[in-house]
């Protein structure tokens, strides 16, 4: 190690006087430069030089030897005979080898997202974004992503349990028959405990079941809840609505606390549309849109803001009222700091009227999306960006005053049923209901749920759940649009939906989902041949809720929430794992999360400087082996104690936490909490039912001993700028600076290495791309980080994960990454999201060394990665100054469980041990393309082949195609002014390349900007 | 000092050294002839089947062209392989009674397919297409041989790579016009001038990159 620090190249550009500061930074570590950190850099690949830590002792070796002989002897045998069976009567229309697509809805948090389902032989083993579908556009999140590994989860729940033991359906509707007979005298005596329902043939069955037991009560709760936001829009209509937004129409966006670009019903229609406001491209006059965030953490939304205002969690109802204050309304409590900016903001919102949309989070209170709505209303952007409609949600109601009504009465003894349909309210109620002890008095109690979770367990009986690609439905979207669901699959585990608990409930009705759902909107308009056109769409046409002529309130609310001492902490779901219901999914556990890069975890995040006040400070942090390892500290939060790991992000508010909730699953499944172990920590024991969002007075302090590891990805595969110089691996520039040179991102401006000058030469001959040219274009000012596109990459090219302990020695199998990077001042730096994926250099350096021509060029001109052919020697890698290649250091796919064996992509080799891999460019999309184009006698249209990760970005940020075809939209980016190549320098003439990112501050705020955020930043 | 060694220790020597270079020689072109036997490639091997199905009697003896059971060949793939209503479409009217077609019967009736033994079989890794090597001009005959003379089918071709590359890389000794593309028994006159023309008309590439079959 000291060896290679003498000829760092810090010393090289010491030696030869380049003294250009650093701009762009990725993690604290960075920054600081601590002997650990460039210790750690220097192992240009800690993943390979780390033992193989997997120990076999000498009895499973000699085992494993002897299964290895043997298996040669068989393997030297011919081929087993392989069985090959046909259908007895084929479907019509089944084409065997080629997949079907189906329309269907995935719902999250109650409001549906439309997806296309890609179906092989009827086996759907991948799930994209409904183009028709308004919420989606043809986008996709992770959550829906990763939704079909939860389909064929072999940890889902397959029976009816009775006390836990193994029953049936049938006993489960007799032991029901006393409890139902008992509520037809008392209907109190019988809840419904739901979660939020758009549905409305589930709504309407709700409603048959209320009047079939006069007096029985549904409640509701989620613990994502909208409480807020149905509240504060009560506050400011006088009742319960919903409000969609037009940000296609948006000049200037205020987010008060809201991460609407990648959160909540909607998120990917609203990313897509405020970001077709921020495609600079030559040519075109255009105006940018401008985003101002005032928020807590750094979210998604934040990340992109052209202004981010870090506050406490709590402050940001000031500022709400500052703003408002500003425009003439009338507020008190305002906030008084940061005057120049808010005022600034007023200006922009001012000269936008009509044109703008400021816009409340989830976690702010009731007061602040009122005070938004009269916001909105002042600069009379309801009806033009705001739109406000009757409620999409069937029986709005106030989900914890619900949920309280429902504790209350437990404890009364008024319940003597209890059906709860989905949710895991023992492990997600809020602390103080003790909701664990109380429900436990309700006689009987019963549970349909995907998984045998923490309620089931303490319910008598528990009914397995459908997955929603397994039963018929139907669901709102965000702005109310119906969807009908259709099944891809029957049931794998003998699942019942809720309509069919329904049916059982009322009696007399014995419906399949099928007939439910269709005789429910056969009654209300549909006929068949609509039915058919619903279900083929995905969407019910023209369903989408009216737009109401409601005028908001302009009384601003009084002020309540009192300043209290101590840390403040704010509790939100986890990004990945969502309020916990997707712990036992792998793909989302080793998803890393959008902006701290966090895998398999729920670390406590806070700043800097409140890093420093609880004596986590920047010396005790470089003691530890830099973004793997961090510290516990014992969090003391109105009289809970509790001890979690603690992590410290640039750009947090000071003086507050973001808690995360979600994790600490005692019986999710052999993911979320392997030998009944749960992996992270449970957080719901903070979570209070008049704090459900966190609140102030937390003593923190970090904990004396105990080291705690922690799989970031932020410093995996990362090209160090100490050894490859300050090239421009991220270009960004402001819209202004834009208008006045658009070639700002180009090389002259991001000097390259000194030593070094761009040259075309090549030792190899110039080859003639024919036929075809792949090649891509990442647009980085769109980017949110959101990680759709890892997770798309994930489940279409068959990506095995490989757990927490193999993310923390850096062999994480995501083709693609996305690197996150900073730029000026810890304490509110400018974030840069930028997606890897190959480059696919025309001159690539992974294939020379590669000693069995296993990776090799193709006409098109990939780099195509042949996995029989590899015997991994990894030197690909090592020679890859991208660093993309993967290595499967392990058997990391699952071969053996038979549940996921349909799952994947029939069109993707699995891999297994010993082998690289890397992004394709989706060859197997590629080469169906070009054979479908082939038949045809014909050339592969621009827009034909699409990419997984193309395909799932919400903005549109990744365009893939024919650069050899001058009118593709590729070739066309190409010839951007932004464009520029990674480390194009190197002549490795990468196709991928990227646009600049392009910010639009407000030119009143603009400061000079700091050149450099050097050490003694912190 | 005295010889240690015989003279013919020199001779014994020199064979033994020259003959190492031709026993290592002989070691390897027996590795490559057995990998390339149908030992390995299972060419040439007749497949036990749960009902004697006769492609000699169907095809060449009544006539039925190879898209009537192998449906998808020309759209995916898969070619396809025929589910028991298409066996039925037939005999349910002739041979109704015949004691070898007892399974396909059984299956009919019970709704349980007729588990076949497959008899081409690529490794995982490798993905073939049926549907474009048909509309490219490839007869069925070039991979699986004359099935219209096989009782039970078997393995016409080793399926190894070596004879996979030597077509995509000559097409043109094997392309025929698309319309005998199912005629096994076609025979061209002048492939030497037809199959360069061919391979142009139909606009022919000769894919060699890995990614044509490996991803």
């Amino acid at each position: 190690m000291s060896d290679q620090k003498e000829l760092s190249f810090a010393d090289f550009r010491a030696r030869i006087g380049d003294q250009r500061p650093r701009e762009f930074w990725r993690s604290l570590e960075e920054l600081s430069r601590s002997e650990v950190f460039d210790e750690f850099m220097a192992q240009e690949f800690p993943q390979q030089s780390l033992p193989l830590q997997k120990g076999v002792d000498r009895r499973s070796f000699m085992k494993l030897m002897g299964a290895s002989v043997t298996m040669a002897g068989l393997a030297a045998c011919s081929q087993p005979a392989d069985a090959i069976v046909p259908y007895v009567n084929q479907p019509e229309n089944l084409i065997p080898g080629k997949p079907i697509y189906f329309a269907s809805a995935m719902t999250l948090g109650g409001y549906a997202q439309g997806v296309l389902v890609e179906s092989h032989m009827y086996r759907p083993t991948k799930i994209e974004g409904n183009p028709d579908h308004p919420s989606t556009l043809g986008a996709s999140d992770a959550f829906m992503q990763a939704s079909i590994l939860d389909l064929y989860d072999p940890d889902r729940s397959q029976v009816v349990r009775k006390y836990g033991d193994t029953s049936t359906w049938s006993e489960f509707i007799s032991a029901l028959q006393p409890v139902l007979n008992g509520a037809r005298t008392n209907g109190g005596s019988l809840r419904l405990l739901t979660q939020t329902i758009t549905s409305p043939s589930l709504g309407a069955q709700i409603q048959r079941l209320l009047q079939t037991y006069p007096g029985m009560r549904w409640h509701q709760w989620d613990a994502v809840t909208r409480d807020n936001i149905r509240e504060g829009g009560r506050l400011a209509f006088g009742g319960y609505v919903s409000t969609h937004y037009d940000f296609t129409k948006a000049d200037v966006v205020v987010s008060l606390g809201s991460d609407f670009l990648d959160d909540g019903p909607g998120h990917l229609r609203y990313a897509r549309d405020f970001m077709s406001r921020r495609k600079v491209r030559a040519g075109e006059t255009q105006t940018v849109n401008r985003l101002y965030a005032i928020e807590s953490g750094v979210s998604s939304t934040g990340s992109v803001a052209d202004h981010r205002l870090p506050v406490k969690p709590s402050q940001v109802e000031g500022y709400a009222r500052a703003i408002a204050t500003g425009l003439g309304l009338a507020a008190d409590g305002a906030a008084t700091d940061n005057a120049n900016w808010i005022g600034a903001l007023v200006r922009d919102l001012q000269s936008k009227r009509g044109r703008s949309v400021v816009i409340a989070g989830d976690e702010q209170p009731a007061a602040v999306h009122a005070i938004a709505h009269a916001i909105n209303a002042a600069l009379g952007n309801l009806g033009s960006t705001v739109l406000i409609t009757d409620p999409v949600e069937v029986g709005t109601t106030n989900q914890l005053a619900s949920l309280a009504e429902l504790v209350r009465d437990i404890n009364a003894g008024a319940v003597k049923g209890l059906i709860i349909l989905g949710g895991n309210p023992v492990f997600d109620a809020p602390a103080d209901f003790n909701f664990k002890q109380v429900f436990q008095k309700v006689p009987f109690r019963a549970h349909l749920s995907m998984r045998y979770d923490e309620t089931s367990n303490l319910c008598q009986w528990h009914i397995p759940e459908t997955h929603f690609l397994e039963t018929w439905g139907d669901a709102r979207a965000h702005d109310g649009t119906v969807s009908i669901m259709q099944p891809l699959i029957a049931p794998l585990y003998n699942g019942r939906a809720a309509i069919e608990v329904l049916s059982a409930m009322i009696g007399g009705l014995d419906q399949t989902p099928y007939q439910a759902v269709r005789s429910y909107w056969f009654a209300n308009g549909a006929t068949e041949d609509s039915w058919r056109k619903w279900l083929h769409d995905g969407v019910v046409a023209n369903s989408a809720l009216p737009q109401r002529a409601a005028a908001a309130s302009m009384a601003i609310p009084p002020v309540q929430r009192a300043t209290v001492s101590g840390i403040e902490i704010e509790l939100r779901h986890d990004p990945t794992i969502y309020d916990g219901r997707f712990a036992n999914n792998g793909w989302l556990q080793e998803l890393p999360k959008p902006q701290s890069k966090i895998t398999w975890d729920n670390v406590m995040l806070m700043g800097p400087k409140t890093a420093d006040a609880i004596g986590f400070g920047k010396e005790e942090r470089e003691k530890l082996f830099n973004e793997k390892q961090t510290r516990f500290a014992d969090v003391n939060y109105r009289g809970v104690s509790m001890r979690l790991p603690v992590w410290v992000i640039p750009g947090h508010s000071e003086g507050s936490a973001t808690i995360f909730f979600g994790y600490g699953r005692t019986q999710g499944g052999r993911i979320a909490s392997p030998e009944g172990q749960p992996i992270g920590f449970n957080t719901y024991p903070m979570r209070f039912s008049n704090a459900l969002h966190g609140g102030a007075g937390a003593q923190i302090r970090v904990a004396e001993a105990g080291i705690y590891p922690v799989a970031c990805t932020q410093e995996h595969q990362s090209i160090d700028p100490k050894d490859v110089g300050e090239r421009g691996i991220v270009r960004a520039g402001t819209f202004e600076q834009y208008k006045k040179d658009p070639t700002f991102a180009q090389d002259e401006h991001h000097g390259s290495d000194p030593g070094m000058e761009h040259t075309e030469d090549s030792m190899y001959p110039p080859f003639a791309y024919k036929q075809h040219a792949w090649a891509m274009v990442i647009d980085t000012s769109l980017c949110t980080g959101c990680n759709g596109c890892v997770i798309a990459c994930q489940s279409e090219n068959n990506i095995a994960i490989v757990g927490k302990e193999e993310v923390v020695r850096e062999r994480e199998l995501h083709w693609l990454r996305i690197d996150r990077y900073y730029r000026g001042d810890v304490s509110n730096p400018e974030v840069f999201h930028e997606p890897v994926p190959c480059m696919q250099c025309e001159l690539a350096p992974c294939e020379p060394v590669c000693p069995v021509e296993a990776t090799s060029h193709s006409e098109d001109g990939l780099n195509d990665m042949t996995y029989n052919r590899c015997v991994g020697t990894r030197y690909c890698s090592n020679n890859c100054p991208y660093k993309v290649r993967r290595f499967n250091f392990f058997h990391y796919a699952d071969y053996d469980t038979p549940a996921l064996k349909p799952m994947r992509n029939p069109d993707v080799t699995i891999r297994t041990r010993g082998v690289m891999e890397k992004c394709t460019y989706c060859v197997q999309r590629v080469n169906h393309a070009k054979i479908e184009a082939e038949k045809q006698d014909r050339r592969v249209r621009d827009g034909e082949v699409v990419t997984a990760c193309q395909q799932a970005c919400p903005t549109e940020a990744i365009v893939f195609g024919d650069m050899n075809d001058p009118n593709s939209k590729v070739a066309q980016l190409k010839k951007q002014p932004t464009n520029f190549a990674l480390l194009g320098e190197l002549n490795t003439r990468p196709r991928t390349t990227y646009l600049a990112t392009i910010r639009n501050p407000n030119p009143e705020l603009v400061v000079a900007a700091p050149a450099a955020a050097e050490a003694e930043h912190h | 000092m005295a010889q240690i060694f015989h003279r013919s220790a020199n001779t014994l020597s020199r064979v033994t050294i020259f003959g190492a270079i031709f026993f290592v020689g002989f070691v390897l072109w027996a590795i490559g002839g057995i990998v390339r036997s149908p030992y390995f490639t299972n060419q040439g091997i007749h497949r036990e089947q749960p009902v004697p199905f006769s492609h000699q009697h169907h095809v060449a003896g009544l006539g039925i062209d190879c898209r009537y059971c192998h449906t998808s060949v020309e759209k995916s793939s898969f070619a396809g392989l025929p589910p028991t209503s298409t066996c039925m479409n037939c005999h349910s009217q002739i041979w109704t009674n015949a004691e070898m077609l007892e399974p396909v019967r059984a299956s009919f009736a019970s709704g349980k397919p007729i588990v076949w033994s497959r008899v081409h079989r690529l490794p995982d890794f490798v993905h073939f297409n049926h549907s474009i090597h048909v509309n490219k001009g490839i007869g069925c005959v070039s991979c699986h041989g004359r099935i219209d003379t096989m009782n039970l089918v078997y393995q016409a071709s080793p399926l190894t790579m070596e004879w996979c590359l030597d077509c995509h890389r000559a097409p043109e000794k094997h392309i025929r016009p698309r319309e005998e593309v199912f005629n096994l028994a076609y025979v061209a006159k002048d492939q030497a001038t037809l199959g360069p023309e061919l391979v142009k008309k139909y606009n022919v590439q000769k894919l060699t990159s890995c990614s044509t079959c490996h991803y």
